[in-house]
């Protein structure tokens, strides 16, 4: 399992060399969004103000505080991807976006597009803000303050990390290897459990 | 003097939430270390590695642990001989709510359910949620909050079983629910169960239930000895901590239960993050206010 010290925008080849089990450190920029900004690129058909090409997205609505027109950010975590499973296509294919970091995974639907377009989604540890935004350097841009906090957000990140490859462009998907053992265990546990009662 | 302040009630209720997206319970960090210590697995241990560094950062820093400031939802626990002026405190509740989100500043994390708008005071409609309850204790008011985060939100479960399904139909619907939960609710999770009673009740029951330090069992031994039993079952799955292997699923399995009709069995599983977020502060007449979770 290797280790990957990145920086945004990403290239095919570097996207494609990631394989489930590795471990990927990032520099640089990061865009933020979630549902509320993934509804007005795709259902609301409004292009992403930023070029997104080799793009890093992280499923995020952060805490900020605005000081002299620009904002600070107080508390950057992350939050559960698979509200916007539907998104990952168009984000892949239509705006050039090669990564998604998020938590809890996303379908197999998802797992199709980062095989077929070049993608990858890099777990993070959700709930853990607190470290994640000392690992934030700045937030240099903001588009659609009307959706505060789901706005489209610009960081730029130091030592973002670390995060582990989940799903990647080989159809190598963590979630779903956990789950499948998750499920036999189940029968097992089950038939455990029905005997003794 | 025996008048409980509404002043004083909204300045705890701003107190409660901030304390409580920043420094977790006792019982919660000693969980998540004894996990640990316990858990076999490389990636879980970093995980759970990770969240422990983040509890003490967020703690030397003054950091929100979560960026989710949550739903914010209190209880209002009113003790014996006091006089207040109830409205007058519900509503002293919601300022503390406003205040803190403006002051500090938080997230706004409530919106209106069809037209998607932000109050940006993480107050709304029936927001925050307030349960307001009568202790048996006399001289103060108790005043708990929890931050209710919406990914183990999410995960929240509801099915009214029947009497044929029996303690198995109990048993095999939780941990169907952990297994379907998977990674999203940020395990290990403090599982809340809640069986009996109605529908809303026993919503309501696996609720309380995740009030309780985690780790508490429930008094009734044959509650526990189920609570201690789907423990070891959910931590058997393989699930780990964010869904991705380990031995650490569940920190704690916690059950409250009401007596039910003779035909149903409804049983209702909710799910909390391993932050288990809570806080509480006991306010007094004279002035005085005793933090604790």
């Amino acid at each position: 399992m290797a280790e990957y010290r990145l920086t945004p925008p990403l290239t095919d080849e570097q996207v494609r060399a990631l394989r489930v089990g590795d471990t990927v450190t990032l520099d640089g920029t990061v865009f933020g969004l979630r549902d509320a900004t993934l509804i007005r690129i795709f259902d609301e058909a409004q292009a992403p103000p930023a070029d997104l090409r080799g793009g890093v997205c992280l499923h995020t609505a952060p805490n900020v505080k605005k000081l002299c027109g620009h904002y600070e950010p107080l508390s950057v975590g992350t939050t559960t991807s698979m509200r916007m499973d539907r998104f990952t296509g168009g984000l892949l294919e239509r705006y050039g976006a090669r990564a998604i970091i998020g938590k809890g995974g996303l379908s197999a639907e998802s797992l199709k597009h980062f095989q077929g377009l070049g993608g990858v989604y890099l777990a993070i540890t959700g709930g853990a803000a607190a470290l994640e935004t000392t690992q934030i350097e700045a937030i240099e841009a903001v588009w659609w303050e009307d959706l505060m906090p789901e706005c489209l957000w610009q960081f730029r990140v130091r030592g973002l990390g670390p995060l582990t490859v989940a799903m990647d462009s080989h159809g190598g998907n963590l979630y779903a290897d956990v789950q499948a053992e998750a499920q036999r265990r189940l029968g097992e546990i089950f038939a455990r459990l029905e005997k003794r009662a | 003097m025996t008048t409980i302040e509404p002043k004083l009630v909204s300045q705890t209720a701003k107190e409660l939430y901030i304390r409580a997206l920043k420094v977790l319970p006792p019982d919660v960090k000693a969980a998540l270390a004894r996990a640990a210590e316990r858990e076999r697995h490389p990636r879980a241990r970093e995980i759970l590695g990770v969240m422990l560094k983040n509890v003490e950062v967020a703690e030397t820093r003054g950091l929100l642990v979560c960026q989710d400031t949550g739903t914010p939802v209190y209880k209002l626990r009113i003790g014996r001989g006091l006089a207040y002026d109830g409205p007058a405190l519900l509503a002293a509740i919601v300022e503390g709510v406003k205040q803190a989100t403006l002051e500090h500043p938080l997230r706004s994390s409530v919106c209106h359910p069809i037209d998607r708008t932000n109050p940006q005071t993480n107050t709304g409609h029936r927001i925050p949620m307030i349960d307001v309850e009568f202790l048996e204790e006399s001289g103060y008011v108790e005043l708990k909050m929890m931050p209710k985060g919406s990914g183990s939100e999410n995960m929240s479960f509801l099915k009214m079983l029947t009497p044929a399904d029996g303690l198995n139909g109990i048993k095999r619907f939780v941990l169907e629910c952990v297994v379907n939960a998977g990674g999203k609710p940020c395990p290990p999770t403090l599982v809340g169960i809640g069986i009996g009673g109605t529908s809303d009740l026993a919503m309501k029951l696996a609720k309380e239930a995740i009030w309780r330090p985690v780790g508490s069992p429930n008094p009734d031994p044959a509650i526990a000895a189920l609570e201690a039993l789907l423990l070891e079952a959910i931590n058997a799955l393989g699930l780990g901590p964010m869904g991705l292997g380990g031995d650490t699923t569940a920190l704690a399995v916690q059950i409250e239960y009401a007596h039910t009709h003779i035909t149903q069995n409804p049983v209702a599983v909710t799910l909390q993050c391993w932050r288990g977020e809570r806080a509480m502060a006991r306010i007094y007449p004279d002035g005085r206010v005793e933090h604790g979770f």
